[in-house]
């Protein structure tokens, strides 16, 4: 506890509630020790520097040192407080923590480890308050701590008389530091924790009050854009038209960084205008005269030998070999941040999911020192992990300094679809063993373009080992997440997962749930194959496999409710998929209309294709803070999973990416989505709760695919199904690299 | 520099900007009104969706010069006056529904939808799944099916 006006309390946790090491001659590393597991050891070290605050209004404060991007952490943040601290939810305010390097690896918003990470932490700080507002109403009250009962941001004494949080919180904070033991609730006192609860940025949202990096209003920092290479990751050798481009009306300024030329104008339609007229010679970025057919050679040809496997004269080897094509995981808020850089300091705005690093990096870009640049971090209007970057303020910081004035820095969406961060090329190879009804081994080989993840832990120290040449140190945090998370929860025999990753050309990152959607549907489109080659229902296959009682439950609840193996027409079919991360466990069942009056729909600006017409999704994340909460994000989950399944792809093409906007990305529209979504949140006596922020992914995406495969009469050997289809759009020029907006919006209108 | 009327949100409003600069922008960059927001500037994303004379339009795709003196632009922020009440039923039934996550594409939907309602209304009939099958409205968080059922209830509603 510490002292001051407010009353502040901090939790300590060093030593408490370490998780189990890994326990040795299990099949694999993800079922004992997982990234979680990982990534929430790392930041308990600096879990006691977090605090709330308690106000004379009686309200409570937090500064959430995690980034909310939808997942709802705020929400549950806030949910957590309440809950220990007994104050209705409304008068707990959260809000996102600046940059603090003093955090270390304890600020970064990855993994769908939010919630599992602080989800002590943050409940002894409350708990550390309400104790310290229970002493200081015993001295006002004339009674024993033991005696009062707080309640609803009141301390109530036995013979009636009351004193509120607000009138306790001056009188609580003492004037020194002192530590504070305490009781921490079990799961069956709590009243908030599992309880249903709407976002707390909800009205914000739904008036246009809630704030984004672009919504915000900064002295000076004027509309700012960048025009970018036609090919991908070109750089600019000079503007041959500056001063025409300065004197285009509302231009401000212009400059040369190294992504591109930049333009800075009193509104972004006059940037557009500005970058649409500029007259730039090139240098061709690394993938020049590249398409998607170079790229697959290239996996092919990294892709290791699958080992052998046990020799048994009877037995029979099945093959499977799937591959995935480039996704982008932009989100519907652009890159965009502003940047306020003077000679001696910086100020930076933007949503970033791993802070410290960028401040550190921005810092360093500037040739300032690290506590010169004050880094706030601002909601996002989506991730999918787009923000474990910073991209956009990085650059808007160049340009800032470059200009020597503040810009509000905003990526156009054809720069964001073609040139911001996608999930890799991969291909997934399994192979599989069976005699006698039994599987002896199922081996997978995952070979993909790199998976950058040069942001670490969120520090610079780690951002730095990712970073060594040759890529070796990515490679190692690349097989490290890859190890951490993978897991087959089947009993097949001898088990092996690797990873190979190769070239480090391309701008990618974690995509929402990173490797798990392509390993999990190369894995349960095999264990379909082997439930067909022992003459087995898929599902009664996978449940006399299974080694995990809890992923038991989950497809059983999913057969069930989703009505497995009823008879359905030609051309429709089921599908059912497990998967196993975050702690947790899920199943998926879907159903799937390949008619040619689902695919022969004719969609303006948009593909129709196979329509899943109805998911039935289980989800066991052990304890549920916010079960509404989790349900929203399971039903986003779904659409993704469809969307990686049916229809969301990026078509490199002689050294760029074709796909500049939402008519021709085609993530999941009103159009593609299944009418019929029903998400089961599996009750949990569990005291430990887990991710839900990606959890749905996985499931959805291999039980699409299991079912599209049934549907069409045979299993696709490659993700999404269209992407070999004619294009569905005629590209955008890449000269100059951005559309003009049209102008006839009112013809339009209903 | 040209002087441009038009009304928003029930206030007559006059800014000095070039003819051809986009109505979103205008409001965003020059009014500070950043209900609307910008997903894509070629009407296709619908994130600036907003109303003109009760109509849904997009204006990333309309020239500020087009618009007349007379013309009411309603932004989200001005959705509630146009109805009793602190709330219109739409941004109710949203949050009734909780369905925004990041809420990005949010104001944009809830215009999308009360324009929606108004035009099934004008030909006599209510929504249909073709209907909200037919809504453009990207939401790349996924939020389609709250969507759906925040729809039904804002439609009962108004
Ligand atoms: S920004 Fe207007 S439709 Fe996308
Ligand atoms: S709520 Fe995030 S884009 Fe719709």
């Amino acid at each position: 506890m510490l002292g001051g006006t407010t009353l502040v309390a901090a939790a300590d946790l060093v030593g408490a509630g370490v998780p189990a090491a890994a326990v040795p001659g299990t099949p694999q590393p993800a079922e004992s020790y997982d990234l979680n597991d990982f990534l929430t050891e790392a930041a308990m070290p600096t879990a006691n520097l977090i605090t709330v605050t308690v106000h004379e209004d009686g309200t409570a404060s937090f500064a959430l040192p995690r980034m909310e991007v939808g997942q709802g952490i705020t929400t549950s943040t806030a949910m957590l407080i309440a809950e220990e601290l007994e104050l209705p939810v409304d008068r707990v305010r959260v809000t996102l923590a600046d940059a603090r390097p003093e955090l270390l690896y304890n600020q970064l918003t990855g993994g769908s480890n939010t919630t599992i990470s602080t989800y002590t932490p943050i409940r002894v700080a409350a708990a550390v308050a309400k104790g310290a507002l229970l002493e200081a109403a015993a001295i006002q009250l004339g009674d024993t701590v033991d005696n009062l009962r707080a309640k609803g941001g009141v301390v109530q004494a036995p013979d009636g008389s009351s004193v509120t949080y607000g009138e306790l919180a001056r009188a609580a904070a003492g004037s020194t530091t002192r530590a504070m033991e305490v009781r921490l609730k079990e799961p069956g006192e709590f009243r908030v924790v599992g309880v249903g609860q709407p976002r707390i940025d909800a009205l914000d949202a739904v008036t246009g009050r809630k704030l984004y990096a672009t919504d915000l209003q900064v002295k000076g920092a004027l509309p700012t854009m960048v025009c970018r290479a036609p090919t991908l990751n070109g750089t600019p050798k000079r503007l041959r038209n500056k001063a025409a481009v300065l004197a285009m009306p509302g231009v401000r300024n212009v400059a040369v960084v190294d992504s591109g030329v930049a333009v800075r104008a009193e509104t972004f339609g006059q940037c557009i205008d500005a970058i649409r007229a500029m007259k730039v010679d090139w240098v061709d970025g690394p993938v020049a005269g590249l398409s998607d057919a170079d790229i697959v050679d290239e996996l092919r040809a990294a892709e290791l030998p699958l080992p052998t496997l046990p020799d048994n004269p009877l037995a029979k080897t099945v093959d499977l070999d799937v591959l995935f094509y480039f996704r982008s995981n932009s989100a519907m808020d652009t890159n965009s941040a502003i940047a306020d850089v003077r000679p001696d300091r910086a100020t930076v705005w933007a949503g970033l999911k791993s802070p410290i690093t960028a401040q550190q990096k921005i810092a360093e870009a500037l040739g300032l020192s690290q506590d010169a640049v004050k880094v706030h971090v601002v909601q996002g209007g989506g991730s999918f992990g787009r923000r474990l970057f910073f991209d956009g303020a990085l650059e808007a910081a160049k340009i800032s300094q470059a200009m020597g004035k503040p810009v509000k820095l905003m990526w156009h969406r054809a720069d964001d679809a073609r040139v911001g961060r996608g999930h890799p090329m991969a291909t997934s190879r399994v192979r599989a063993v069976h005699a006698n009804g039994e599987v002896l081994a199922f081996q997978q080989s995952h070979t993909s373009i790199e998976t950058d993840f040069r942001h670490g832990l969120g520090e610079i120290i780690t951002a730095n080992s990712a970073d060594l040449p040759g890529g070796l140190g990515n490679l190692g945090f690349a097989e490290t997440v890859f190890e951490l998370t993978q897991e087959v929860p089947y009993d097949f025999g001898v088990i092996t997962q690797t990873l190979t990753e190769t070239d480090d050309r391309f701008n990618t990152g974690s995509m929402r749930n990173i490797y798990s959607p392509d390993v999990r549907v190369a894995g349960e489109l095999m264990v379909d194959r082997l439930a067909a080659a022992m003459g087995q229902d898929p599902y009664e296959f996978r449940r006399a496999h299974l080694r995990n009682d809890r992923v038991r439950a989950v497809l059983d609840t999913v057969a069930d409710v989703g009505d497995w193996g009823r008879s359905m027409p030609a051309g429709t079919a089921q599908g059912i998929a497990i998967h196993k991360e975050y702690k947790g466990c899920s199943a998926c069942l879907v159903e799937i209309d390949n008619r040619p009056q689902q695919t022969g729909r004719d969609i303006r600006d948009g593909v129709g294709g196979p329509r899943v017409t109805k998911v039935v999704f289980a989800i066991d994340v052990g304890l549920v803070v916010n079960p509404r909460g989790l349900e929203a994000q399971m039903q986003g989950c779904i659409n993704d999973g469809i969307a990686l399944a049916l229809t969301s792809s990026m078509h490199l093409r002689d050294g760029h990416f074709l796909e500049a906007s939402w008519d021709n990305y085609f993530y999941t529209r009103q159009w593609n989505t299944p009418p019929d979504v029903e998400v089961v949140v599996m009750a949990s006596d569990s005291a430990q709760p887990g991710g839900a922020g990606e959890a749905g992914v996985a499931a959805t995406f291999a039980a699409v695919a299991c079912a599209f495969a049934r549907a069409a009469g045979s299993v696709p050997t490659y993700f999404p199904v269209n992407h070999r289809d004619p294009l569905e759009f005629t590209p955008k020029p890449f000269v100059p690299p951005i559309p003009q907006s049209p102008t006839n919006g009112l013809k339009l209108t209903y | 520099m040209p002087r441009q009327t038009f009304v928003l949100n029930g206030k007559p409003t006059t800014v000095d900007v070039h003819d051809d600069v986009r109505v979103l922008w205008v409001l965003r960059d020059l009014l500070g009104v950043t209900g609307p927001k910008y997903g894509c500037g070629i009407n296709v994303c619908k994130a600036c969706t907003s109303h003109v004379n009760g109509r849904a339009f997009n204006p990333c795709s309309v020239r500020v010069g087009d618009l007349e003196k007379t013309d009411e632009i309603t932004t989200i922020e001005g959705l509630a006056d146009t109805v009793d009440g602190d709330l219109h039923p739409m941004q109710q039934a949203w949050l009734d529904r909780d369905v925004a996550q990041c809420g990005y594409c949010q104001p944009g939907q809830i215009m999308a939808a009360v324009a929606l309602v108004r035009k099934v209304r004008r030909e006599g009939r209510s929504i249909t799944d073709a209907d909200l099958d037919g809504i453009r409205n990207i939401c790349r968080c996924g939020t389609y099916t709250r969507i759906r059922e925040a729809i039904a209830q804002g439609e009962r509603q108004m």
